[in-house]
C-alpha cells in the first residue's frame, strides 16, 4: 500500500498519464450503441507475469457495429527477454525488420489510443495483467478501462441444458470455428484482435443486453440457477 | 499505409472484380480506407429513399437482400465478394431499394471518395462499371452474373420469382467440355460422364466445327450405324449452329425450339469463324427459369462444390415462397421440399466422402434427427444429425470411432456453409456423443429405454425420429428393430415418454388469452415450437410407438396412420394431422415474412382470423394430451 501512495503522487507521474486518467472523468455512455470498445490482444514471450515480455500489441476499435481498419493499432516492442520456445507460435523474431517501440513509448501511444473505451479480449485478464505489469515496471500505476471477457461471454451464449456439457475453458480456435471466422491471422496480435472482434459480434446479437450494465452482469452468472 | 488486417481485406477484396483490375498498392491502398460492418439477420444497411452513405458495400460473410418495399420484391441476393450500393453514389440519387441482412453478415464499407479517382484511372475498372450499369447485368465478367453493382432496381430487371426473366440473359457454362475430330468414340463418352455433361463440342483450331450430344450417340452409335471404335467425326452433328454470346432466356428458348436442339453454341461474335466461348444446354434455360423442383434436383445432384448448393438454397426458398402463395397442401410442400433438402444433404456428404483420403473403413449410416427426419423441416432450422456405422472388432474401434466422428465434422461444416445452422445443444455427428457403431448405439438407445430420466426422454424423443439420409439402410433397420423390442419390454418407458409430451400444457391460459414468454430476449413473443408444435410431435410419437409402427415419422402422417388403426379415435387424430399441417404452415409462412426460424411470433402482429385459428389448434392439443394422461396413467408423474 504504502508504495502506492508514493507512486501516485502528481509529480512522479509522466504527463501522458494524467492525459490518460483525465478521460474516466468523463460520463461513460449506458447504450451499448454509444460504448467504444477495444477488442486487443498481446502476443508475449510466455505465460510468466513477471519474466515473460510484451512483444507486440493489437488492438481495433469497434463504435456500434463499426470498425475502421485505418483506425487500428499494431505496435511491435523491442524486448531484451526472449524465449525461442514461444517464437514458434507467433513467430516475431528478436531482429526482425519491423520498427520497434521500447516499452515505454509503446505503452503510451496504446493508453493515448485506448482511452476510457472498454477493452475487451479473450481472456483479457492476462492481458491486462501483462500491462500492469509493464506499467509496474515503469512506475505507474494500472490500467483504469473496464475489461470484458468474450471466453467468459461465450460461455453464456451456450444452451443452459444438462445435455451440454460446457467446459471450463474456450479457445479463441474453437470460437472462431463455431462462428465461421477465418483462422488466417492467427497468433498475430493484430489478427487475434479481428477474430475476438467478429467473435464479440456475435456474442452480442445472442446474448442482446439491453444496456452495458447488464453486459458486464452476464460474464459472472450466479453459480447456482433456479429450476 | 498498411496492417494486418487491411492486408487481409485486401486479400480478399483482390478475387472479385473490379478489384481484380487493381495493383497491389491501390489495392492496399483503398482497403486501409475500409470500414469493416457487422449486420445481424435482418439488420438495415440503407432504405430506399436514403441519402446515399458515403460508402458503397461488399459482402464479406453472409448474403444481403436488395428488396423493393412497396413492389414487396426481392430483388436480389448478395452474396461474399458481391458488390451493392454503388451507383446511387455514381449516379448521384438516392437509394432505390432497401438492403437488408438476409442472415447474420459482415460487410465492407468502402468510401467512395477513395474509389472514384481509382475508378478514374483505371479504364478497366471504369469498363466493368459502366457494362455492368449498361447490361443490368450485375457482373458482366461472370457467366453466374452474380455481384451486384447497384444499389438501385431497373424496371427492367423482373424478380426471379415473378418468372419472367425473358429478357434478362442467360448464364451460360464456360467450362467447355471439348474433343477433336478424331477422338475416339468411348473416350469422349467417358469424358461426357465424367463432366456430367449431355453433350461434347468438337473443336478444330479453336473453331467449333461439330456437336456431339447422347442423343447422337444413341442414334448413330447404338443403332450400329457407326462402329464404337469410330471417332468423333463420324458422328457429330455439323455444322454447328452458333448464336452470340448476350443471348436473353427468350431469344435461347427459341432458338432451341426452331432447331429442335436442346444445346447452343456461343462464340465470339455469334458465327462459327470465332472461337467457342460457351455453351448453353436446356438444362441451363431451366435453372434461370428457376423454380420448379425437378431441376433444382438435377442441380444439387450436379454440384462439385458447396459454394453452389448454398446458391441452390435460395432456390429452394423461393420456390417454397411461391408455394405458400398458391396456397399448395403443406402436405404436398414439406414432401417436396424435404427431399430437396435430404438431395442437397447427400450431396454434401457424398462429396465430403469423396474428398477423403482414404474410403470409409466399414459401411455407415447418416440420419437426420428431429425435423429432418419427420420431413418438417421447410425453413433453414439447426441441423442434428447422427452417424451409425457397422461393428467393428474391439481393436479397430477407436480408429473406426475417430475417422466418423472427422467425416462428421467435415460434414457437418459444410452443411453449415450452406445455410444449415449448427445445432445449439451439439446434437450433431461431429459430437463423440452421437457418432457410435451399432452395438454402441443398441447400448445408449437400452440405457435410454430403461432409465428414463428427464434427459433420457428428451434425448430419445429427438433421436427416436430419425430418418435414413445418406449410407445403409438395413444397418438403421436393425437399429429400429431393437429398439422397437426394447420399448416392448419397458412399458414404463413410454408412460416417461408421454409424460415428457406433457410438460408443456396447452397453452391457451386462464382468461383464453395466450401465454407468451416471461423473460429472455424473446419476451412476450409467443413461443410457436415449445408450446404447441412440440407437444403435438411428442405426443404423435408416443402413440405411433405404442402401436408398434415403424418408418413413418411425419406428424400429420403418423396421426393419420393412428385414425386408421383407432377408428374410435378417428375423429380426434385426424384433426390433430389437420392441426399439426396448419401449425407447419403457419410456422412456415411466419418465417419466410420475417427471415427468422418461425419459431417466435409477435402477437400483436396477427390478425384475428390468425389468432383463431392458432386458438383451434390449442383445442386440439389440449384434447389429445387428455388422451394421453389416460392412457398412460401420467398423472402421478406430473405430480
Amino acid at each position: 500500500m504504502k508504495s502506492r501512495f508514493k507512486r501516485e503522487k502528481k509529480e512522479v507521474l509522466p504527463n501522458f498519464w494524467w492525459e490518460y486518467q483525465a478521460k474516466f472523468s468523463e460520463e461513460e455512455p449506458k447504450e451499448i450503441e454509444q460504448t467504444t470498445f477495444v477488442l486487443w490482444d498481446t502476443e508475449t514471450t510466455g505465460f510468466n507475469v513477471t519474466q515473460d515480455r510484451i512483444l507486440c500489441i493489437g488492438a481495433v476499435k469497434l463504435l456500434n457495429g463499426m470498425l475502421e481498419v485505418k483506425n487500428s493499432f499494431e505496435v511491435f516492442l523491442s524486448q531484451n527477454y526472449y524465449d525461442a520456445e514461444t517464437a514458434k507460435i507467433h513467430g516475431i523474431l528478436k531482429k526482425e525488420k519491423t520498427t520497434c517501440l521500447i516499452e515505454l513509448d509503446a505503452l503510451k501511444q496504446f493508453l493515448d489510443y485506448i482511452g476510457n473505451a472498454v477493452l475487451v479480449g479473450h481472456h483479457v485478464l492476462f492481458d491486462v495483467n501483462m500491462i500492469n505489469e509493464a506499467l509496474n515496471r515503469l512506475g505507474l500505476p494500472k490500467l483504469k478501462n473496464k475489461t470484458l471477457d468474450t471466453s467468459l461471454l461465450y460461455k453464456q451464449t451456450l444452451l443452459a441444458t444438462s445435455m451440454l456439457q460446457k467446459k471450463e475453458q474456450y479457445t479463441l480456435d474453437e470460437l472462431a470455428e463455431k462462428f465461421d471466422i477465418s483462422k488466417k491471422d492467427r497468433h498475430t496480435a493484430l489478427g487475434d484482435a479481428l477474430i475476438t472482434a467478429y467473435a464479440f459480434m456475435e456474442i452480442l446479437q445472442r446474448l442482446k443486453p439491453k444496456d452495458i450494465k447488464e453486459l458486464f452482469k452476464k460474464q459472472y452468472p450466479p453459480r447456482f440457477s433456479i429450476w | 499505409m498498411k496492417n494486418t488486417i487491411s492486408e487481409r481485406v485486401a486479400d480478399f477484396l483482390k478475387d472479385f472484380p473490379p478489384f481484380t483490375n487493381l495493383t497491389e498498392d491501390e489495392l492496399l491502398r483503398l482497403a486501409f480506407e475500409v470500414t469493416i460492418l457487422y449486420k445481424p439477420n435482418n439488420g438495415i444497411i440503407f432504405s430506399k429513399d436514403e441519402t446515399p452513405h458515403e460508402f458503397f458495400y461488399v459482402v464479406h460473410k453472409g448474403a444481403v437482400a436488395l428488396t423493393d418495399k412497396d413492389a414487396k420484391h426481392l430483388t436480389d441476393i448478395c452474396d461474399e465478394g458481391d458488390i451493392f450500393g454503388l451507383r446511387p453514389l455514381v449516379a448521384n440519387e438516392n437509394y432505390q431499394l432497401d438492403a437488408i441482412a438476409h442472415e447474420e453478415s459482415i460487410l465492407y464499407a468502402i468510401p467512395f471518395r477513395e474509389f472514384k479517382p481509382i475508378a478514374l484511372d483505371n479504364p478497366l475498372v471504369g469498363n466493368f462499371l459502366i457494362e455492368s450499369f449498361a447490361s443490368n447485368t450485375r457482373n458482366p465478367y461472370s457467366q453466374k452474373y452474380r455481384g451486384s453493382l447497384y444499389g438501385v432496381s431497373n424496371k427492367e430487371v423482373v424478380p426471379p420469382e415473378n418468372r419472367l426473366l425473358d429478357f434478362q440473359k442467360v448464364s451460360y457454362s464456360t467450362d467447355l467440355v471439348t474433343c477433336s475430330e478424331n477422338t475416339k468414340l468411348n473416350s469422349l463418352a467417358h469424358t461426357m460422364t465424367d463432366n456430367h455433361v449431355g453433350s461434347i463440342l468438337v473443336i478444330k483450331k479453336k473453331l467449333p466445327v461439330g456437336i456431339i450430344t447422347d442423343k447422337d450417340l444413341r442414334n448413330k452409335v447404338l443403332s450400329g450405324e457407326v462402329p464404337i471404335t469410330g471417332t468423333a467425326k463420324q458422328v457429330m452433328t455439323s455444322p454447328v449452329i452458333t448464336y452470340p454470346k448476350d443471348l436473353t432466356i427468350t431469344q435461347a428458348q427459341m432458338a432451341m425450339m426452331k432447331s429442335n436442339i436442346s444445346h447452343l453454341c456461343l462464340t465470339e461474335d455469334g458465327t462459327p469463324d470465332t472461337p467457342v466461348v460457351g455453351i448453353l444446354s436446356k438444362h441451363d434455360v431451366m435453372v434461370a427459369l428457376g423454380n420448379n423442383p425437378a431441376v433444382l434436383m438435377r442441380a444439387i445432384k450436379r454440384c462439385n462444390s458447396t459454394k453452389e448448393l448454398r446458391a441452390i438454397r435460395h432456390g429452394i426458398m423461393n420456390l417454397l415462397r411461391g408455394y405458400l402463395e398458391q396456397n399448395i397442401p403443406i402436405r404436398l410442400v414439406s414432401k417436396v421440399i424435404s427431399e430437396l433438402k435430404d438431395a442437397a444433404i447427400k450431396q454434401v456428404i457424398t462429396l465430403v466422402v469423396a474428398s477423403l483420403e482414404s474410403p470409409p473403413p466399414v459401411k455407415f449410416a447418416w440420419l437426420s434427427m428431429g425435423s429432418q427426419g419427420r420431413g418438417e423441416q421447410l425453413l433453414n432450422t439447426d441441423q442434428d444429425n447422427a452417424i451409425l456405422f457397422e461393428d467393428v472388432p474391439k481393436a479397430q474401434l477407436k480408429k473406426t470411432s475417430a475417422f466418423f466422428q472427422n467425416l462428421g465434422e467435415l460434414v457437418t461444416k459444410e452443411l453449415n456453409t450452406i445455410g444449415f445452422e449448427y445445432c445449439p445443444a451439439e446434437m450433431m455427428a461431429s459430437n463423440p456423443l452421437w457418432c457410435h457403431s451399432l452395438k454402441e448405439w443398441k447400448e445408449v438407445t437400452n440405457f435410454w429405454i430403461s432409465n428414463p430420466g428427464p434427459d433420457e426422454v428428451l434425448l430419445s424423443s429427438i433421436f427416436f425420429d430419425y430418418n435414413v439420409t445418406y449410407g445403409e439402410k438395413v444397418l438403421v433397420d436393425k437399429l429400429s428393430n431393437h429398439i422397437f423390442e426394447e420399448v416392448r419390454k419397458h412399458p414404463l418407458f413410454l408412460t416417461h415418454l408421454a409424460s415428457g409430451a406433457l410438460q408443456n400444457p396447452s397453452p391457451s391460459g386462464f382468461f383464453r388469452e395466450f401465454l407468451v414468454e416471461q423473460d429472455g430476449q424473446h419476451k412476450d413473443f409467443f413461443d410457436l415450437k415449445q408450446r404447441v408444435l412440440m407437444p403435438m410431435i411428442d405426443a404423435a410419437r408416443v402413440l405411433i410407438l405404442s402401436h408398434n409402427v415403424k418408418s413413418i415419422n411425419n406428424t400429420a402422417e403418423r396421426y393419420e396412420k393412428l385414425a386408421e388403426l383407432e377408428p374410435q379415435n378417428s375423429e380426434l387424430y385426424l384433426a390433430c394431422s389437420y392441426a399439426s399441417k396448419a401449425l407447419l404452415k403457419f410456422r412456415t409462412i411466419q418465417g419466410l415474412q420475417h427471415n427468422d426460424s418461425g419459431r417466435f411470433i409477435a402477437l400483436d402482429q396477427l390478425d384475428k382470423e390468425e389468432k383463431i385459428k392458432l386458438k383451434r389448434t390449442f383445442k386440439t392439443l389440449k384434447e389429445i394430451q387428455e388422451l394421453l394422461q389416460v392412457r398412460f396413467q401420467v398423472k402421478s408423474f406430473l405430480g
